[in-house]
């Protein structure tokens, strides 16, 4: 009996439907699990250990000597972050700087999203792939260019000094302002992208409806425009201020010897010191920072990709 | 009536803005042809820092690696970036649906020195306990940006999986297709388009990469972005400008090809 009813054609369907399933799920669920999961769990373990001088640099956790296991864990790596400054300086300096330059690109990238979603329609796609193509040039370049912009013998002080405005070429490479232009320069499309996805799908009648009821434009605006952007503004700002807590290439370049970045000590810690341990800690610590961060900018973008129609 | 016209704050801003954004490069363009090493010196037209570019073996065999690896990355970041993108908007009660969704869209703000970082543990433990990958290079590399990039194809994949209408894939199915044979007849040309820019962004991404290719690769790959890293260290180098010039180039002919071919869809739209 049960046999016939699996015989039958439609049952035949349901479990090649399922077989499918399993097959779409299965293979990017595990090579997610392998290549994206589980590497964070090493680096929490790598981090409890000690660097030794071998290949590779760090002594294992798990022994097996003469039917014992032992396991050897160290919490010496996160009592020496926490007991040097120069680690909480450059946490600090990370998440400064890549606050005040998510608050730089907010202030100039949203005035420019709200012009584009209010451009006509076929200037919305040209000024769309205006932001777009830097970012699909060269990041390590487009940094590159500031150097040449920002240097003491560069393009501005030339330009500033021809002009008579300075005596002398400004310092304004190698300093942390040129860390945080840079970031807004690089990072700048990031936040005009979800800003104007948001703004350009705006029930209009909403603002008639307002303009209707005697509100003044700008009132209007903090009313609700604003206020119903507000997704399009978090995730803009986590878009920008995650990636540049850690951010390497901008302060390597651009910043002087005083930028304490985490992301450029870390880089330090691994290839110059080779205290992989280290490392290991200062990107769990960075990771325990950011995690707030990242469950907001998670939940928008679930949201985002689950939507229907 | 409401005014639907852009305040002019906000339109100065968007042209500031825009300048902003390519000034710099304009810059680079520009001193490209400057024949003085300086940035402040300008030595007369010259195209001689092309000529260099052309002659340096060592950025040409970078740029050869890194065009393979990218091609490679891609291609295998849209076929994981695609399922990912149907478990996420098609499989709404399946069990880990939200583990998946959350390791799809962490990698999109993930700092770079930490998915680097924690590959690389990765590769050294395999190593170690099943004797793959013994050296560092172009495998490691591969799988480093596939991961990284499949999550950008899953969200440009996933806007437009919304969008197909799933009555043409209902039909099919009910009239005897299998719901492979509906995915390749219904599906795939429907979301080829997403495809398609889902590759071209996995490409510009995985070329891109500095910081993730630095932690992965081993002494025999040397990719485009670290060549240009250990140059611009040491300085603004005419050299560089000149690839830059190059890069430049080639984006926006291809951004250019897109604008037409879309503008051309949209109209088709509006006809329709």
């Amino acid at each position: 009996m049960t046999k016939k009813i699996l015989a039958t054609p439609l049952a035949e369907r349901v479990r090649a439907v399922v077989f499918h399933r399993r097959v779409v799920f299965g293979v990017p669920f595990a090579w997610l699990l392998l290549f994206f999961l589980l590497p964070f769990a090493l680096v929490l373990k790598i981090s409890l250990t000690s660097a030794v001088m071998a290949i590779p640099p760090y002594e294992p956790v798990f022994r097996w000597v003469e039917n014992t296991l032992s396991v050897v864990v160290n919490f010496g790596n996160y009592l020496f972050l926490a007991s040097d400054s120069l680690y909480i300086a450059a946490y600090w300096g990370s998440m400064k700087t890549a606050f005040l330059a998510t608050l730089f690109c907010l202030l100039i990238g949203y005035p420019m999203a709200y012009a584009m979603a209010r451009a006509p329609k076929h200037w919305q796609l040209v000024f769309l792939l205006m932001v777009m193509l830097p970012s699909w040039t060269s990041f390590l370049i487009r940094v590159y260019a500031w150097m040449g912009i920002l240097g003491n013998q560069g393009l501005l002080n030339s330009f500033l000094l021809w002009l008579g405005v300075i005596e002398s070429p400004l310092k304004m490479l190698n300093t942390n302002f040129a860390v945080i232009l840079g970031i807004v320069y690089a990072y700048l499309p990031f936040m005009i992208l979800p800003i104007y996805t948001n703004l350009v799908k705006l029930d209009i009648r909403l603002l008639e409806a307002a303009s209707d009821l005697g509100c003044r434009s700008l009132t209007t605006f903090w009313a609700i425009t604003l206020p119903l952007s507000k997704a399009g503004i978090l995730a803009g700002s986590m878009l920008v201020f995650i990636p540049a807590v850690g951010e390497f290439v901008i302060p390597e370049l651009l910043g002087g010897p005083d930028t304490l970045m985490i992301g450029k000590v870390l880089w330090e810690e691994f290839f110059n010191n080779r205290d992989w341990p280290v490392a290991s800690a200062l990107a769990i610590v960075m990771l325990a920072l950011l995690l707030v961060p990242i469950v907001l900018f998670h939940r928008f973008q679930a949201r985002e990709m689950e939507k229907n129609g | 009536m409401v005014r639907l016209k852009a305040p002019s704050f906000s339109k100065t801003m968007l042209m500031l803005g825009m300048l902003f954004l390519y000034l710099p490069m304009v810059v680079l363009i520009v001193y490209s042809f400057n024949a003085s090493r300086l940035v402040s010196v300008w030595a007369g037209f010259s195209t001689k820092w092309y000529g260099a570019l052309l002659a340096n073996e060592q950025i040409l065999s970078a740029v050869w690696m890194s065009l393979r690896i990218a091609f490679y990355s891609a291609s295998m970041a849209v076929c994981l970036g695609t399922l990912c993108a149907f478990v996420v908007t098609r499989f709404k009660k399946m069990r880990g649906r939200t583990l998946l969704s959350s390791m799809i869209t962490a990698p999109l703000v993930m700092p770079e020195v930490i998915t680097g970082l924690s590959l690389l543990l990765l590769f050294v433990q395999m190593a170690q306990l099943i004797g793959w990958p013994m050296d560092r290079g172009m495998a490691t590399i591969w799988i480093a940006h596939t991961t990284f990039c499949s999550a950008y194809v899953a969200v440009v994949v996933s806007a437009r999986l919304r969008e197909v209408d799933r009555s043409i894939e209902e039909a099919a199915m009910d009239l005897g297709c299998t719901p492979l044979k509906t995915f390749f007849v219904i599906t795939l040309p429907v979301i080829a388009p997403a495809l398609v820019s889902g590759w071209l962004l996995a490409f510009t991404l995985s070329l891109d990469d500095l910081v993730i290719a630095s932690f992965v690769s081993g002494p025999g790959a040397t990719t485009l972005p670290m060549v240009v890293f250990s140059s611009v260290r040491m300085g603004v180098s005419p050299e560089i400008n000149a690839l830059a010039t190059l890069i430049i180039a080639a984006v926006s002919v291809i951004a250019f090809i897109a604008w037409l071919w879309m503008r051309r869809a949209e109209k088709r739209r509006t006809r329709a």
